[in-house]
């Protein structure tokens, strides 16, 4: 681990003021740490954001939700709100990582979190991404855990965040301050696909700090859910997944949202799957013919081929599991 | 001699040493901090074959605390003498910083040794290293073999196979894997003159002990290794691997004791693994399903440096099945990467793989349930030795087994039961395991105040040797398990063998059994010679002694107790030494089991979870039920890992592990082990060992992998020939 300075910010203006100078915010550190240890992050500067007042989960006026950035994955996960209104929220979080690790990582951390790829985790191999110009290892290398869509020539890393999933199925908005003030992105510009640049992950500016994720209100009924495939039961990455909301009145899909993990450079939308769904009636086939969309676009490379396959049956699945049937 | 009353055998005791471990007062190789104790952290190589052509220490050097960068530019040129009667293999060992030659990916290039660990680690990453590299080779599958194989032939397969009215060939791959502890491999070194002290993680005291007597060209009796200790090692910590010699080089260069911990990253080419294997099987059988002919052809990787190539892997195919004709042949590939060593269940859990699959799939092709298929060929004697079996309760194995797990409830067609979007299978494999049984030593002191020491330079790296040692000696002195204590883990002490290879109970527990029953038989014959005892002129082989008290077997109130024996005496304690050898047998000796699995598959989605699993071995007697049913528990996991989660991944264009690491390495979590449960058959095994065991550590993982994929088979129709079972297998 390269040594670095260390300061506790004691208001939102002095996290700025920090930030602004280079600093790097830290919250739970589950990600930052590691990879300071890995020698991949070599920050001069941590600023601890862990005392400023980002910690509340509330109603917006329309029936939307907003949740502070630092709340921890297992108090967003239990939020009764959350539970009620986005349960594919819930789900995404406690799916992901362990029950250590939940108490301890904000959701502000969550979507800044970095690519599982091993290639840019070892510092000895070459990667884009951690080094811009020294190549890919992964597009030749060992690529099961790699993406099919969004990816370009400079990198196949995955996003690897479930949450992620389900906020870009659900359209959320990014909640931002910096030096010049507030503002708000949508969460499908929030996260970049890596083109020729693979090290700008995020659309920020020099310190901006997320201050809160929104989701925007849907119709109600709302019914949603997460699914997520992988090897072992639990405390693992996706293969893929599937975030699932369905608004469905007299019978009839009026909403669609859905986006994909663990196949994606970042999380993927997948609007061709919603278009395909919003006016019809749920049925087995309707599902199959909808999922069979998902997979437009991808291009696997030698391990992760069953990617493709497995994507379509992840978000067959999942729509049968939300919108019923069978 | 009267025989003891059973009392602390046979009890499900917790573990004597469980609080320590709990309280976190247990303290392990990393844990010792001798006064002046620096850090030494190793420098790996980021190629997999090549040269060093330049070293640049300039930028490491110069940060505060660094005392020495180490590498084969500076470092002492080291004797790495012979070592006969070590765990080292045929070839040469790696010799640390002793030339410019890179072997594999990962090797110990250089060695930071500083005040502070981080700062040692930052300065490790500091180190420039410029190598001319080259490609190496580690794919197993490309790589050609060297040397002869290793054979073995009985009657003619070919003719066999040519003749039988039911033929099987299939090829089957097994990953490489890593035991993957949880306790780190660490080594703490210190040098007072020419005396070394080592406090270790390993399975045998001596081990490193003789290995760095050799490499250093000292007597061995100059040093003494501690390790009290061990966090699992499942077989990596038997070998003595060249981090030792880093660490013991890394004191001596800076003249202050110096610790030396692999990360986990490092534990991936630092120690050994489970090789790879290719394992083709040719089968033959009559319609009735009794094997006439079967054929064993193997590969497997080793280093370019030295030949792995695991007896226990061979065994299996001469002598599980009554089979006229067999052949077999081994050929071991090396590789540019570092060279594997056992694991538990060694040889023994691959070969049940493949064998285990194909006798599945014969009985699946004969229409014939599986355990009747293995019934048809359950052997009278040991075929490959013309031996008979000491014990093999192998057909109560299946017998129980089936009745316990449900087995006669069962739907033989494949895909024929369904639970949502989940298909049900279930499946079985036998297992088995040599029983190795080596001499060692033990003394036992007996205090005038009733309580008993045992010492024997074993290890417990995670089987209970603590609390099962305990057992025994308690019953063989007579004492309640509270007055006995056992220690180990201590060149200091009396010898033991490598704790490994299930024998253990066997070798050291008939040591400890026999150093207690000379004590206690010092103490009966000084009672009885003792006119002032009540036991006076009593026959000593009438006397037994229960909870420390010497009695008439036939008359407890005649009698009385150590305390006041050795008291009245003058004496302070009393001695011996327990020494065990076994002998020549005219037997086949092996522990067996059933292993039974139900799987569900979810087919669509390529998930396959484990819902069961029984287990029934026969193991001998069993001397303490509780850590049994751990051993069993903990080896069915590692088997649930093995069938569907690990696989060490080599990027074979440079030889680097791509998932060294608990992230990207699966082993099981909870949510992956479901309902595991084991029964042990009674009954001793006398022609083994004074005690009756058989060791059981390695035969509880052997069958676990293939009645996992037997039962997969039967929950979806499809065969998979690889491990581990991934999603892409099966979509």
């Amino acid at each position: 681990m390269y040594p670095f300075s260390f300061t506790k910010a004691s208001d939102t203006q002095d996290a700025l003021n920090a930030g602004r100078r280079g600093g790097r915010y830290i919250a739970g550190g589950t990600t930052l740490v590691d990879l300071m240890r890995e020698t991949v992050e070599r920050p001069e500067a941590l600023v601890d954001i862990s005392a400023l007042p980002l910690r509340e989960v509330t109603v917006t006026e329309r029936g939307g939700l907003r949740i502070g950035a630092l709340v921890t994955m297992a108090e967003t996960a239990a939020h009764p709100k959350v539970r009620t209104t986005f349960p594919v929220i819930s789900e995404a979080l406690e799916l992901s990582a362990s029950a250590q690790l939940r108490n301890m990582a904000t959701l502000g951390g969550n979507i800044m979190q970095r690519t599982r790829c091993t290639y840019f985790r070892d510092v000895t191999a070459a990667c884009n991404k951690r080094e811009p110009g020294s190549g890919c290892a992964a597009r030749e290398g060992f690529n099961r855990s790699h993406a099919i869509l969004g990816t370009s020539d400079a990198c196949v890393a995955t996003h690897p965040s479930d949450v992620a999933v389900a906020f870009a199925a659900l359209e959320a908005r990014v909640h931002l301050l910096g030096p010049d003030g507030q503002r708000q992105v949508p969460f499908a510009d929030f996260l970049l696909r890596p083109g020729n640049t693979p090290q700008h992950e995020q659309a920020l500016n020099q310190g901006e700090l997320i201050t809160a994720v929104e989701i925007p209100a849907l119709p109600r009924p709302l019914k949603s859910g997460y699914l997520k495939v992988r090897d072992r039961q639990s405390y693992e990455f996706a293969l893929t997944s599937a975030a699932v909301a369905l608004h469905i009145r007299g019978g009839v899909i009026r909403e669609a949202k859905v986006a994909a993990g663990g196949v994606g450079t970042v999380p993927w939308k997948l609007p061709a799957v919603e278009e395909a769904l919003i006016g019809e009636r749920p049925s087995d086939r309707l599902w199959a013919e909808a999922a069979a969309h998902a997979g437009d676009g991808a291009r696997p490379l030698q391990h992760n081929r069953f990617k493709v396959e497995l994507l379509k049956r992840t978000v067959e699945r999942q729509l049968r599991i939300v919108g019923g049937t069978k | 001699m009267s025989p003891q009353p059973q009392a602390a055998v046979g009890a499900p005791l917790s573990r004597v040493d469980g609080r320590l471990k709990v309280t976190g007062r247990a303290k392990y190789a990393a844990d010792h901090e001798p006064e002046g104790v620096v850090h030494a952290v190793v420098v790996d190589s980021s190629v997999g074959r090549g040269r060093i052509t330049g070293i640049d220490t300039r930028a490491a050097e110069a940060q505060p605390g660094v005392l020495k960068v180490i590498h084969h530019r500076n470092a002492p040129e080291l004797p790495y003498g012979p070592n006969p009667g070590s765990l080292n293999l045929p070839g040469e060992r790696l010799r640390v910083f002793q030339d410019d030659q890179v072997r594999f990916h990962g090797q110990p290039v250089a060695a930071v040794v500083a005040t502070t660990l981080e700062a040692a680690q930052h300065a490790a990453s500091l180190v420039k290293i410029d190598y001319d590299a080259e490609r190496p080779a580690t794919d197993l599958t490309e790589a050609p073999a060297a040397g002869e194989p290793r054979t073995y032939a009985r009657g003619d397969a070919e003719a066999a196979l040519r003749d039988a009215p039911v033929r099987l060939e299939m090829t089957y791959r097994l990953a490489r894997t890593h035991h993957n502890a949880m306790e780190l491999h660490a080594t703490v070194a210190q040098w007072e003159g020419e005396r070394l002290t080592l406090w270790d993680k390993t399975q045998w005291v001596q081990s490193p002990r003789d290995e760095l007597a050799a490499n250093f060209g000292i007597p061995a009796a100059n040093i003494r290794v501690i390790s009290p200790f061990v966090g699992g090692a499942f077989g990596n910590a038997a070998r003595a691997w060249p981090h030792l010699t880093i660490a013991a080089l890394a004191a001596r260069e800076t003249g202050r004791p110096a610790k030396l911990v692999l990360t986990r990253r490092q534990l991936y080419f630092g120690v050994g693994y489970r090789p790879s294997y290719e394992y083709k099987v040719r089968l033959g059988s009559d319609r009735r399903g009794r094997l006439t002919a079967m054929t064993h052809d193997l590969r497997s990787e080793t280093s370019g440096y030295e030949t792995f190539a695991e007896r226990g892997v061979i065994v299996p195919g001469q002598m599980l099945y009554t089979t006229p004709n067999v052949s077999q042949t081994h050929r071991t590939v090396p590789l540019d990467v570092n060279t594997p060593t056992p694991m538990r269940g060694p040889g023994y859990s691959t070969a049940a793989f493949p064998i285990e699959s194909a006798m599945d799939q014969l009985a699946a092709e004969l229409g014939m349930d599986p355990i009747e298929l293995r019934r048809r060929n359950e052997p009278e004697n040991d075929q490959s030795s013309g031996r008979p079996f000491s014990t093999r309760r192998l057909r109560e194995c299946y017998t129980v087994g089936a009745r316990e797990f449900g087995w006669d409830r069962r739907n033989p067609k494949p895909r024929s039961t369904r639970d949502g979007d989940w298909l049900i299978g279930t499946g079985m494999a036998t297992a088995l395991y040599d029983t190795l049984r080596a001499p060692g030593q033990a003394s036992v002191r007996l205090d005038a105040d009733g309580a008993a020491l045992v010492e024997s330079s074993t290890s417990d790296m995670g089987p209970g040797t603590y609390t099962s040692m305990t057992q025994v000696a308690a019953d063989a002195l007579g004492l309640a398990v509270r007055n006995v204590t056992f220690r180990l883990g201590d060149t200091n002490m009396p010898t033991a063998p490598l704790h490994g290879g299930s024998l253990t109970m066997a070798s050291v527990g008939s040591t400890v059994q026999d150093g207690c029953d000379k004590l206690r038989q010092q103490a009966i014959e000084l009672a009885v010679e003792d006119a002032r005892s009540p036991l006076y002129g009593v026959d000593a082989g009438d006397v037994v002694v229960r909870g420390g008290r010497l009695h008439v077997r036939d008359n407890p109130a005649r009698g009385e107790t150590y305390r006041q024996l050795l008291t009245r005496n003058n004496r302070e304690y009393l001695e011996a030494t327990g020494s065990w050898t076994p002998g020549q047998s005219r037997s086949s000796m092996f522990a067996y089991g059933a292993v039974f699995a139900e799987v569900a598959v979810d087919a669509r989605l390529g998930l396959v979870r484990v819902r069961r699993m029984l287990g029934v071995f026969d193991a001998g007697r069993i001397i303490s039920p509780k850590l049994a049913d751990s051993q069993a528990i903990g080896a069915m996991t590692g088997g649930i890992g093995a069938a569907l989660l690990e696989h060490t991944v080599t990027d074979h264009r440079d030889g680097r592990i791509v998932n060294a690491n608990l992230a990207d390495y699966l082993v099981p979590v909870n949510a992956d082990v479901p309902d595991l449960k084991a029964i042990y058959v009674d009954g001793r095994d006398d022609e083994a060992d004074p005690l009756g065991v058989k060791g059981l550590g390695e035969v509880v993982l052997v069958g676990v992998a293939p009645a996992i994929a037997n039962a997969v088979f039967h929950a979806t129709g499809r065969r998979v020939r690889e491990l581990p079972i991934t999603a892409e297998s099966l979509l």
